[in-house]
């Protein structure tokens, strides 16, 4: 295949993986319009305390039609979803192929949200049987689809070949460090925002509401996910970064702006970390402090670019892949 | 507050001087503490992203203060220029390494201790825990204890020896690691402060730029930048020297990043120092040299015109190749010559560099940074370009406050259009100007960064450290069997110390391998 024959597949893919993940939503949709009105049976929910996994979506009082509608649907929802995400993955193998040479998929911003995105429905899928993920679908998919547009819409770039100083194998370690880390922090961010939301009506018993399960649940899968992040963000930033940033600009550490928010992430998640065993931090002001760290990682990768120009991790600006751009005599 | 005087009643809560101490030190230790400071760290990094710092782009933070005459001496004073150095932010770290210090290090005694001891004893209740489980048997009891001593010992749990007191229960923990774990991390965090600081004070970072062909000796004086530790000795510096022989570049020549340059690669030969052989290295992108303690990278490249400036007398004013600065990515440059020496006046020239240029409809436009077409354009000077009064001048900037602008004979400022071999009189006899060649320079910086690998060491260790205090649960086990109304009753109850874990499933699968079912492990028993 060509280089140009490559590029076309991977947008086809992001406009089918769109799609797919499009068609998902809608399904799940519908699978949560069924349940909204049936009451949650008190047994489950009394389970759901005791810290049970069993919790799917909660036990249904009646097996009526409503309910074997609603299961439908949420299975036809996730198999959607395993499509989407393979399809996404066939786009971002297209995006590297397509670049000559062939490279890793993340040389721009377009490329980088893509890979994102990716990972945060990856995750989904992989921990759904494992932590009963089934309540978040809507969220996820809704994320996903949206964070794809805008790639599509505000972000799209040619295929094009790496700077020199972006062509470095402690690239690709750092990046999926990176992105990784960016996935599970964004799903993380999400439990504990679903968690903030319950948080308020604990005990109702009808309701989409009620199919989340409960508070010490949301904050148990909130932390495992989060503890997942946080080493592989550490080993991202703190890590192959420095090192990284030694080869390539010759000092392991510069505050430059991507830096300095990069450890302002990394604190505010060590400090989400303590606050889950401080009295008095436990449970609301942690789930807090999480989506804080999801708000900085996120200014991080876009806000930044705005706001600064300083930043030698200019393959953000726009239209640009220029690394070191900001210095007049830069490579 | 200060100690109260002799024969003074103390009231009620009132402190003396040392228990405000120990409740100060207890404050500031305090988990509450560090995770403010934490928070605070977070928030004081934050102004540094925004206003340039000088530490970071000098030349972007000079810019910042001449655009903003009001608030530069604010912003001055409160150090925001240099957030990373300031007193408010050294403060908030320092804090926190003492609370640190101050949290970590009587714990780890406390650990040390923990980590040898037996489980605790099963607790009189079983059923009150929140997570139990029990079920009768017909087995007798001693077997059944036998077999919950053999099923945790096989699930990696330490067991208390039995005494008599306690014959009919089995306590078992496991996870004993991970306070170690937490140990490790915290105090990595402290040694990759130690190397970090190292850079700081004992390290250097200098620049110059080299005209190929140039040979640099490493000493203070070859530098054009130099910015050193607050400790850095100068006898520091490695005695090694080297020469760029020939610098090369891949320019794109098609796709969306046509005319991009990639594929640097500067050749040098070095020695380590005066007497040494000499070896020869590719310095490139990401392929730094180094040099006992010094490394060596390439990071920028630009044009250097050579150009021969005679006089009016005909002698030779300058000759030479001048660096131009890039100003864009197709590396249309900017430069200034000057020739001090020339007769009768002095002669300098101020203009842009085309490497490939073309004319637009009558505009010049430089269309990629590959040397296609090359083109110098100047304007002349020529009176006193302020060189004899000793004060230091950038070779990049000509001073015109005591030179006029030369004018050509329709009254116009004269320029100089030139390609590589051109050359043209200047009016009023000044001399001639000719534009021989195009050479290249490399932009080198050069540094010394000690205990870089203390600092990677450190972070290396917080990593494994983290991990273990992360994954590792620890959890205490009981098993307590007896017999009740003619059956066996067997009690399983579980907790988990690091808030972490789902202790339910932990009991099923004790409970099943208890009763010899097959084993089911649950879905969170496989971390
Ligand atoms: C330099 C700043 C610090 C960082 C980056 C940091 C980071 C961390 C991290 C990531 C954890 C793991 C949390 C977990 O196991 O769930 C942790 C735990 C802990 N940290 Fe820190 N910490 C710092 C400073 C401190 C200080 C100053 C103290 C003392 C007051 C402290 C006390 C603790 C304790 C007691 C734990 C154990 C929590 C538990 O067992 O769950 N830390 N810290």
């Amino acid at each position: 295949m060509t280089d140009a024959a490559w590029e076309t597949l991977s947008n086809q893919a992001v406009a089918a993986c769109g799609v797919m993940y499009f068609l998902a939503l809608l399904a799940h949709l519908v699978e949560w319009s069924s349940l909204r009105n049936l009451p949650v049976h008190a047994e489950s929910v009394s389970a759901a305390e005791a810290g049970s996994v069993a919790v799917v979506t909660g036990g249904p009082v009646a097996d009526g039609p409503a309910v074997r509608r609603a299961e439908v649907f949420g299975r036809l929802g996730f198999l959607l979803t395993i499509i989407a995400v393979s399809v996404h993955a066939i786009a971002l193998v297209g995006r590297g192929m397509a670049a000559d040479p062939n490279r890793v998929p993340w040389g721009n911003m377009y490329e980088f949200t893509l890979s994102g995105t990716f990972v945060v429905a990856l995750f989904y899928v992989v921990l759904h049987g494992r932590f009963a993920l089934q309540w978040m679908a809507p969220v996820v998919v809704g994320l996903v689809l949206t964070l794809l547009m805008v790639a599509v819409i505000w972000l799209y770039d040619p295929v094009a070949p790496l700077t020199e100083a972006l062509n470095s194998y402690w690239l690709v370690i750092h990046v999926v460090s990176a992105i990784l880390a960016t996935g599970a922090f964004t799903l993380g961010g999400i439990v504990s925002a679903v968690y903030l939301i319950k948080a308020r009506r604990p005990d109702t018993t009808t309701g989409l509401l009620a199919r989340v399960p409960a508070l010490p649940v949301l904050d148990r899968i909130a932390y495992r996910i989060h503890a997942f992040g946080f080493p592989v963000w550490t080993f991202a930033v703190l890590i192959t970064g420095p090192v990284w940033a030694h080869q390539a600009w010759s000092s392991y550490w510069n505050w430059d702006p991507k830096e300095v928010w990069a450890f302002i992430t990394w604190v505010v998640y060590a400090a989400y970390l303590h606050a889950r065993s401080t009295a008095g931090w436990k449970g609301r002001n942690a789930a807090l402090l999480a989506l804080l760290g999801v708000a900085t990682l996120w200014f991080n990768f876009i806000g930044i670019n705005y706001f600064s120009t300083t930043s030698q991790h200019s393959y953000a600006s726009v239209g640009e892949v220029q690394d070191e751009g900001s210095s007049s005599v830069g490579l | 507050m200060s100690a109260p005087p002799e024969g003074h009643e103390r009231r009620p809560g009132e402190l003396n001087l040392r228990e405000l101490g120990r409740w100060l030190w207890r404050q500031l230790t305090s988990m509450r503490t560090a995770l403010i400071l934490l928070l605070l760290l977070a928030l004081a990094a934050v102004p540094g992203s925004i206003i340039p710092q000088k530490g970071v782009d000098a030349l972007k933070t000079s810019n910042w203060q001449d655009q903003h005459p009001k608030l530069t001496p604010i912003y001055e004073r409160l150090g925001l220029f240099a957030v990373y150095d300031s007193p408010w932010f050294s403060a908030i770290y320092l804090l926190l390494v003492i609370s640190l210090v101050g949290c970590i290090v009587p714990r780890t005694w406390v650990y040390a201790r923990a980590i040898r001891a037996d489980p605790p004893a099963a607790p009189r209740n079983l059923s009150r825990l929140p997570d139990h489980a029990s079920y009768d048997t017909d087995e007798p009891v001693d077997e059944v204890l036998a077999r919950a001593r053999v099923v945790l010992r096989a699930k990696g749990y330490r067991v208390r020896a039995p005494s008599g007191a306690e014959d009919d229960a089995v306590s078992a923990e496991r996870g004993y690691l991970r306070e170690v774990g937490n140990l490790v991390f915290h105090l990595s965090v402290l040694v990759v402060l130690v190397g970090f600081a190292m850079g700081g004070l004992f390290g250097y970072k200098g620049g110059v730029i080299l005209v190929v062909g140039d040979t640099f000796a490493n000493t203070l004086t070859q530098y054009d930048d130099f910015v050193p530790g607050k400790l850095f000795d100068a006898a520091d510096l490695d005695p090694f020297s080297f020469v760029v022989d020939h610098f090369q570049v891949d320019w794109l020549k098609s796709g969306p990043r046509q005319g991009m340059a990639r594929g640097f690669d500067a050749q040098l030969r070095y020695k380590e120092s005066p007497g040494a052989a000499e070896k020869s290295y590719d310095l490139r992108v990401n392929h730094p040299l180094t040099v006992g303690n010094t490394e060596v990278f390439l990071i920028g490249h630009g044009y250097a015109p050579v150009v021969t400036i005679r006089d009016g007398e005909g002698n030779i004013a300058f000759r030479g190749p001048t660096v131009f600065l890039p100003q864009d990515q197709s590396f249309l440059s900017f430069g200034v010559i000057k020739a001090p020496f020339a007769k009768p006046a002095q002669i300098g020239l101020e203009g842009l560099f085309y490497p490939t240029f073309i004319n637009l409809n009558g505009d010049p436009v430089n269309v990629m940074g590959d040397l296609k077409n090359p083109k110098l354009s100047m304007l002349v000077y020529t009176g006193d370009l302020g060189l004899n009064d000793g004060s230091p001048q950038s070779v990049y900037v000509l001073n015109k406050a005591g030179t006029q602008q030369v004018k050509n004979d329709k009254g116009k400022p004269l320029r100089l259009d030139l390609s590589i071999g051109d050359k043209i009189k200047l009016p009023n006899g000044m001399g001639t100007v000719s534009f021989d060649d195009v050479v290249r320079w490399n932009r080198i910086q050069i540094s010394q960064t000690p205990g870089k690998r203390i600092a990677l060491g450190g972070v290396v260790l917080a990593l494994i450290g983290l991990l273990g205090s992360l994954f590792i649960r620890p959890r205490r086990t009981w098993v307590r069997v007896r017999r009740e109304g003619g059956v066996t009753l067997v009690e399983v109850a579980a907790l988990d110390r690091s808030g972490g874990g789902d202790v339910s499933v932990v009991i099923s699968n004790i409970v099943s391998a208890l009763r010899g079912d097959p084993q089911k492990p649950g879905p969170e028993e496989k971390s």
